[in-house]
C-alpha cells in the first residue's frame, strides 16, 4: 500500500489536527455515501503481483513470433544505455521543472532534445514534446489554422491512417474541413492534383508524410512546394519513422514549414503503443503558434547559464481559452529516453542505424519479390518499408503466416480497400537475413491460389 | 502622475494620437507598469479592418496576457515593427517609441467615446 | 540537501568525429542503397563515447529533484512514491515489446490487463465504463468534451455550446472547451470556497453542455452539496464532467458516479502511482456513465466468455478464463484520439498498482492522504493564514498574504527558501482566488517524520522572514542556479544550440 503510518502515528497525528478518528476526516453527505463496495483487484503482496504480471505476460504470445511489422510503431535496438540514464529516480520521478532552480538537468536535457530535434528536421525550433505522432499533426494543422485563418486541410491519403483519424476526430471539435490529396501509382502523394486543389485558396496546409504509410520516400517536388507556397498555404511535413531523419533529405530543404512526427524509435519500446513521443519543429515564424512546453537558455541572478521553462503565455495555464493548445502534461521522460539514445548513438552511429533499415528492408523487397506471385506494389524508393502485392487476399496469406509464427506486416486492405492483396512489411536493423529467409521460406509453403487475382 | 496632454484615453489604458483622419495607438504608462516586464506584443495585421472596442491582440509579460482592445476602428496603415525585435521598448517608453499601430479612420466622431487626460488621470489614480 | 551546482556544456559542445559507438554491425554504404537525390548531405549531430554520455547525463540527473529525492508538497500534482515494482511489470519484454498491430490472438494479455484495468476503474469510480485511450489528462478533457458534443448532436441539440466552470478550475479546463468550439462561463465561488448550486441555477440553461468541477475542489475542500449541484445541471439538460485531479482524496470514500457525474478522466499520473517523469509521459483514461458509452474513442477492448458471449461486469472480474478482441467497428464512436491504443506501458503500472492495494488498500490510501494533509495544516495554522480553515481533504491552500504586508515575502520567495533546504516548493498563485496562495498536497506516500521536517523547515523560513525577510528574498543559494532570468529568455528566445 506504500504508506508508511504506523497506529502510534494515527493516533498522535488525529490529536494534533483535534479529531478522532480518521473517519471523522473523509466523512460525506449520506446523499453521496458510497451505495455498494467497490469490485476492484484483489489485493496481493508483491510476489504475487510479479506471479500474477507473469501470466499476463504468458497470455501475450507474439513475441514467440518473428515479426514484419512496422506502420508507425518500430522495433530498434535500444543500447542500455538508455534504461540505465532515464530510469534514475531523479529524471523518472521529477515533475514538470517549474521550480527551474532545482530542475536545471532535465531542463537542460529537454534543450538538448530540442536541439536534437531541429538538427533532424532541419528546422529553426521545436517543442518540448507531444503525445504522440498523430496528435502531433493535429496540433500542427491547428498552428496552420491559426497562421492562416482558413478552416480547411488538405492532407494525402498516404499519411497514415491513423494520423489522419485522430485529425479527423480533432477537426470534428475545431469544426475543420479535412480533405484528402489521393495517392500516385508509384505510391507517392499525387502532385498533378495539387494544382486543382489548391485552386480557391481554402486550404490551411498541405501535409504530406515521408516516408509515407508505404514506406515510400515522398518528399515533394520543389515545383510543388512553390505551388503551395504561392497560394500562401502551410507545408506541413510528418515523418511517422524519426530514424529516416539520419539520411533522408531534412524536410526542411524540401519546403516542409511545419514538420509534425513520431521518435518513438529513438529508445522508446513499442509498448502496445506507448507511450511514445510526439515532436513539433517549425520555423521561427511559426514560433508563437507552437503548442506546448518550450525549454530555453538564460541567465540567472549571477550571470550564470540557465535553463527555463519560456514563452509560458502562450500556453493553457496562463491563456486558458486562447491558448495554442489545452495540451500541459507532454511526453518528457519519452524525449530524455530520445536524448540519450541520441547522444550514445551519435551521428555516425544513426546514419549506420538507418542505412541498415534501407539494407535489410532491400534485401527483404529482393527475396520476396522473388517468389512466384509476390511483387512490389509501388516503384518510389522506400526506407525500412514496403507495400507487398501477393498473390490472394493479404489476410489469407497473413493467416497462413500467423500458423508458422511468423507476423508477417500489416494487411493494407484494413485501410485502403484497394489494397487488400498488399502487406505493408518491415524490417529493421532487428531483422536478420535468417528471418528474411524464414519469411521467404513460409511464403513459398503457401499455396497460390491459381486465379489469385484478375 | 499627470497623463500627456494632446492625446485621448479608453478605459482599458489605450492613448490615441490623432493626425487628421489617422490615428496612432498604444498603451498607457499605467498599463506597462502593470504589465510588468513585456516581453511580445502580438498586433493586428496591416490591412486589417478593426472595430473600436473590439480585441485585436495580446501584451503578454512573462506569465501574464492581456488583451489590447482598439480604442478606434477603422483599417489598420501600419504597425510598430520596433517592438517585434524590442519588445520592452512598450515599457521605456509607451507613449512615444512604443506605439503600437496606426488606424485610418472609419468615423472620426468615434473619438468622442474617449477620455480625457484629466479624465483618465482621474480613472488610474481610483484604482 | 542541495543540489551539485557544476557546470555542465551541452551534447553537442563535446565529442569527436570518430568517436562513434559500435553498437551494430557496418552497413553498406548509403549510396548503394538508395537514389542520391533523397539523401541528406551531413547530419551535424555530436559522437561521444558511451561513457561521456553517462557522465553528462548522470551529472544532469543529479541537477534535478526528484520524489526519490526529496518531498514534494506540491498541491494539485499528487507527488506520490512510484513503486518500483510497477516500472518492472512495465518492462517485461513480452508486454514492453508487444506491437499494436499485433493480432489480438498474440495479444491475449495485454488486452486482459486493459480490461481488468478499466473495470476495477468503472467499480471504484461508478461509472458504467472507462476508455484507456487519451494520452494525459488535457487530452482526456478534450475527449470527454468530444463526448457531449457527440452526445447533444445526436440528440439534436446543437445549440449546447457553453461550458461551466467554477473560478477554482483549472486552466486546461478552458483550453479544452475552446478546442471543441464551446464557450466558458466562469461560476464564482462562494464565502465557503465552494459551489452554490443557487447561484449554478442562474448560470444554466438551454446552451448549457458541460459542468465541468473536480471535488474536493482545487481549494482542497469536499463539495458537500454536489448531488444538489448535479441535479441542477441535469434539469437543464447538460452533463456534468468529473476533472479526476483530486481523485486521490476520494478513493473508496465516496464515487463520482454517485454524486451525479456523467463523465469524468483520471490522471494515472498522479493517483496510480505512474512516474511523472519530468512532466511525463501521463495517461488519462476516461470514464462515462451509461448513456454516454457508445461515444467512447476506439479502440474499444471486449471481453468474451467461453461460450463466446460478451462479458458485462460492473467491476472487477479475473480474466484467466475470458477472450479479448480490440473493437474498432464503434459507428457513434468519436473517433480515436492518438495514434495506438492507450500509454499501455502506464496501464501496466497502473493495475501493478491496484493489485497492490485492492479496495481496502485503496480506501486507506485515500485516507492516509487526507490525514497527512490536514496535519501539516494543524501544524502551521498558527505562524500562515489558512483562508478555509476547516478540515480539508488531501490538500490545502496557505496564504502569504499577511506575511506579504507583514515582511515583503511572498508565496513565491517561501518556495525558494524551502528549495534551499533541500525540499521541493508548494505549487504557488494557484487557485487564482487565493492572494499569494500556496497549495499544499503532501501524498500518503510520506512518513509522519518526514512532515515533522517539512513543518519544522516551513515554521523556520516564516519566523526568518519575519526577523530577517532578505534571507528570505535572496534565496535560493545553494541550488545549482540562483533565480533565472525569465524575462530575458522569453524577450530573446534560445530555444536551441546552434553549431559555430
Amino acid at each position: 500500500m506504500y504508506t508508511p503510518h504506523t497506529a502510534g502515528d494515527i493516533a498522535a497525528m488525529l490529536r494534533v489536527i483535534g479529531v478522532d478518528a480518521l473517519d471523522d476526516l473523509v466523512r460525506v453527505p449520506d446523499a453521496v455515501a458510497l451505495r455498494a463496495p467497490v469490485e476492484v483487484t484483489p489485493q496481493l503482496s508483491e510476489i504475487e503481483i510479479a506471479q500474477r504480471f507473469a501470466q499476463f505476460a504468458a497470455r501475450t504470445s507474439a513475441g514467440e513470433y518473428t515479426s514484419f511489422l512496422g506502420a508507425g510503431a518500430y522495433r530498434h535496438y535500444i543500447p542500455p544505455v538508455v534504461a540505465a540514464i532515464a530510469m534514475r529516480g531523479e529524471f523518472l520521478t521529477s515533475y514538470t521543472p517549474y521550480q527551474a532552480e532545482v530542475s536545471q538537468g532535465y531542463l537542460q536535457a529537454i534543450y538538448e532534445w530540442q536541439t536534437y530535434i531541429a538538427l533532424l528536421t532541419g528546422l529553426d525550433v521545436a517543442n518540448a514534446s507531444v503525445y504522440d505522432g498523430a496528435t502531433a499533426l493535429a496540433e500542427g494543422v491547428i498552428m496552420a489554422v491559426n497562421a492562416t485563418g482558413r478552416k480547411a486541410v488538405l492532407v494525402s491519403s498516404a499519411v497514415h491512417p491513423n494520423y489522419r483519424a485522430v485529425l479527423r476526430t480533432y477537426a470534428e471539435g475545431l469544426d475543420l474541413v479535412v480533405d484528402e490529396l489521393p495517392y500516385g501509382p508509384d505510391g507517392r502523394t499525387a502532385g498533378a492534383t495539387l494544382e486543382a486543389a489548391l485552386a480557391d485558396q481554402r486550404y490551411a496546409a498541405v501535409v504530406v508524410q515521408s516516408p509515407n504509410v508505404f514506406g515510400a520516400i515522398d518528399a515533394l517536388p520543389p515545383a510543388a512546394v512553390e505551388r503551395i507556397r504561392a497560394t500562401k498555404t502551410v507545408v506541413i511535413g510528418v515523418v511517422a519513422e524519426a530514424l529516416s531523419l539520419a539520411v533522408l533529405a531534412a524536410p526542411a530543404t524540401w519546403g516542409v514549414e511545419i514538420c509534425v512526427g513520431e521518435a518513438q524509435s529513438f529508445g522508446n519500446a513499442i509498448a502496445y503503443g506507448g507511450p511514445h513521443v510526439g515532436f513539433i519543429a517549425a520555423t521561427t515564424a511559426h514560433l508563437r503558434r507552437i503548442p506546448g512546453r518550450l525549454v530555453g537558455r538564460s541567465v540567472d541572478t549571477a550571470g550564470k547559464t540557465a535553463y527555463v521553462l519560456t514563452l509560458q503565455a502562450r500556453e493553457q495555464h496562463i491563456r486558458r481559452e486562447k491558448a495554442t493548445s489545452n495540451i500541459c502534461t507532454n511526453q518528457a521522460h519519452c524525449a530524455l529516453c530520445a536524448t540519450v539514445y541520441l547522444a550514445a548513438m551519435g551521428q555516425a552511429g544513426l546514419r549506420n542505424c538507418a542505412a541498415l533499415n534501407v539494407a535489410r528492408t532491400n534485401e527483404l523487397k529482393r527475396k520476396v519479390t522473388a517468389l512466384d506471385g509476390f511483387s512490389l506494389r509501388f516503384e518510389a524508393p522506400t526506407f525500412n518499408e514496403a507495400a507487398i502485392r501477393v498473390p490472394g487476399r493479404a489476410a489469407g496469406v497473413l493467416a497462413a503466416l500467423e500458423r508458422k509464427k511468423i507476423h508477417g506486416g500489416l494487411d493494407l486492405g484494413r485501410f485502403y480497400p484497394e489494397l487488400d492483396d498488399c502487406i505493408l512489411m518491415t524490417a529493421t536493423e532487428l531483422t536478420s537475413s535468417a528471418d528474411v529467409d524464414r519469411l521467404v521460406a513460409a511464403l513459398s509453403e503457401i499455396p497460390v491460389r491459381a486465379a489469385a487475382r484478375v | 502622475m499627470a497623463q500627456p496632454a494632446g492625446l485621448l484615453y479608453s478605459k482599458e489604458h489605450e492613448w490615441v494620437k490623432l493626425d487628421g483622419d489617422v490615428a496612432t495607438v498604444g498603451i498607457t504608462d499605467y498599463a506597462q507598469a502593470a504589465l510588468g516586464d513585456i516581453v511580445y506584443v502580438e498586433l493586428p495585421r496591416v490591412g486589417a479592418t478593426l472595430e473600436q472596442f473590439g480585441g485585436i491582440g495580446v501584451v503578454e509579460s512573462v506569465k501574464a496576457v492581456s488583451d489590447i482592445f482598439t480604442p478606434v476602428g477603422g483599417e489598420v496603415t501600419a504597425v510598430n515593427d520596433a517592438i517585434e525585435a524590442d519588445p520592452a521598448l512598450v515599457n521605456r517608453d509607451p507613449f512615444g517609441g512604443g506605439w503600437l499601430f496606426k488606424v485610418q479612420l472609419a468615423d472620426v466622431s468615434q473619438t468622442d467615446a474617449l477620455m480625457s487626460p484629466e479624465a483618465y488621470d482621474q480613472l488610474v489614480s481610483q484604482a | 540537501m542541495p543540489l551539485p551546482a557544476f557546470d555542465t556544456p551541452l551534447i553537442f559542445e563535446t565529442g569527436q568525429d570518430g568517436r562513434a559507438n559500435r553498437y551494430l554491425p557496418d552497413a553498406p554504404a548509403l549510396d548503394t542503397l538508395l537514389p542520391r537525390e533523397t539523401l541528406r548531405d551531413e547530419l551535424p549531430l555530436p559522437d561521444n563515447s558511451e561513457l561521456d554520455v553517462v557522465r553528462h547525463f548522470t551529472r544532469l540527473s543529479q541537477k534535478t529533484f526528484g520524489i526519490d529525492t526529496a518531498f514534494y508538497p506540491l498541491g494539485s500534482c499528487t507527488m506520490k512514491y512510484n513503486p518500483r515494482i510497477n516500472d518492472a511489470m512495465a518492462n517485461i519484454p513480452a508486454l514492453r515489446d508487444l506491437h499494436p498491430f499485433a493480432p489480438d490472438a498474440a495479444a491475449q494479455g495485454a488486452l486482459a490487463l486493459m480490461w481488468e484495468l478499466e473495470r476495477s476503474l468503472a467499480s471504484l469510480f461508478g461509472m458504467a465504463a472507462f476508455s484507456l485511450n487519451p494520452a494525459a489528462g488535457a487530452h482526456a478533457e478534450l475527449t470527454a468534451l468530444l463526448i457531449a458534443k457527440a452526445y447533444f448532436k445526436a440528440r439534436g441539440e446543437t445549440g449546447r455550446n457553453v461550458v461551466v466552470v467554477p473560478d477554482t478550475a483549472h486552466g486546461t479546463n478552458p483550453a479544452s472547451a475552446a478546442m471543441v468550439g464551446f464557450k466558458v462561463v466562469s461560476l464564482k465561488s462562494d464565502a465557503a470556497g465552494r459551489v452554490d448550486p443557487d447561484d449554478l441555477r442562474a448560470v444554466v440553461g438551454p446552451d448549457t453542455a458541460v459542468c465541468m468541477m473536480t471535488n474536493p475542489n482545487t481549494l482542497g475542500l469536499f463539495e458537500p452539496r454536489i448531488h444538489e449541484v448535479s441535479d441542477v445541471v441535469h434539469e437543464a439538460g447538460g452533463l456534468m464532467y468529473y476533472d479526476g485531479a483530486n481523485a486521490n482524496a476520494l478513493m473508496g470514500n465516496t464515487r463520482p458516479g454517485d454524486m451525479g457525474f456523467d463523465l469524468m478522466h483520471l490522471n494515472l499520473h498522479k493517483t496510480f502511482t505512474i512516474p511523472h517523469g519530468g512532466g511525463g509521459a501521463g495517461a488519462g483514461p476516461v470514464g462515462v456513465a451509461a448513456h454516454l458509452v457508445r461515444y467512447l474513442p476506439v479502440p474499444v477492448v471486449r471481453a468474451y466468455d467461453a461460450a463466446g458471449k460478451d462479458v458485462e461486469a460492473a467491476g472487477w472480474r479475473d480474466s484467466a478464463e475470458l477472450t479479448f478482441a480490440l473493437d474498432f467497428a464503434c459507428p457513434d464512436a468519436i473517433g480515436t484520439m492518438r495514434s495506438f491504443w492507450s500509454n499501455f506501458a502506464h496501464m501496466v503500472r497502473a493495475l501493478a498498482y491496484t493489485y497492490a492495494n485492492g479496495a481496502a488498500g485503496l480506501t486507506r490510501v485515500s485516507q492516509l492522504a487526507v490525514l497527512n494533509a490536514n496535519y501539516i495544516r494543524a501544524s502551521i495554522r498558527d505562524i500562515i493564514d489558512i483562508p478555509y480553515d476547516e478540515i480539508n481533504r488531501h490538500e490545502f491552500v496557505a496564504s502569504a498574504q499577511t506575511l506579504k504586508r507583514e515582511t515583503g515575502v511572498r508565496a513565491l520567495d517561501l518556495g525558494k527558501a524551502l528549495l534551499d533546504r533541500g525540499y521541493h516548493a508548494p505549487t504557488v498563485y494557484f487557485p487564482l482566488i487565493v492572494p499569494e496562495c500556496l497549495m499544499i498536497e503532501p501524498t500518503e506516500t510520506e512518513s509522519k517524520e518526514t512532515l515533522d521536517g517539512f513543518i519544522a523547515v516551513f515554521r523556520e523560513i516564516v519566523a526568518t522572514a519575519k526577523s530577517d525577510p532578505d534571507k528570505v528574498l535572496e534565496t535560493p543559494v545553494n541550488t545549482a542556479v540562483g533565480r533565472i532570468d525569465e524575462t530575458r529568455a522569453a524577450r530573446q528566445p534560445d530555444l536551441r544550440w546552434r553549431p559555430a
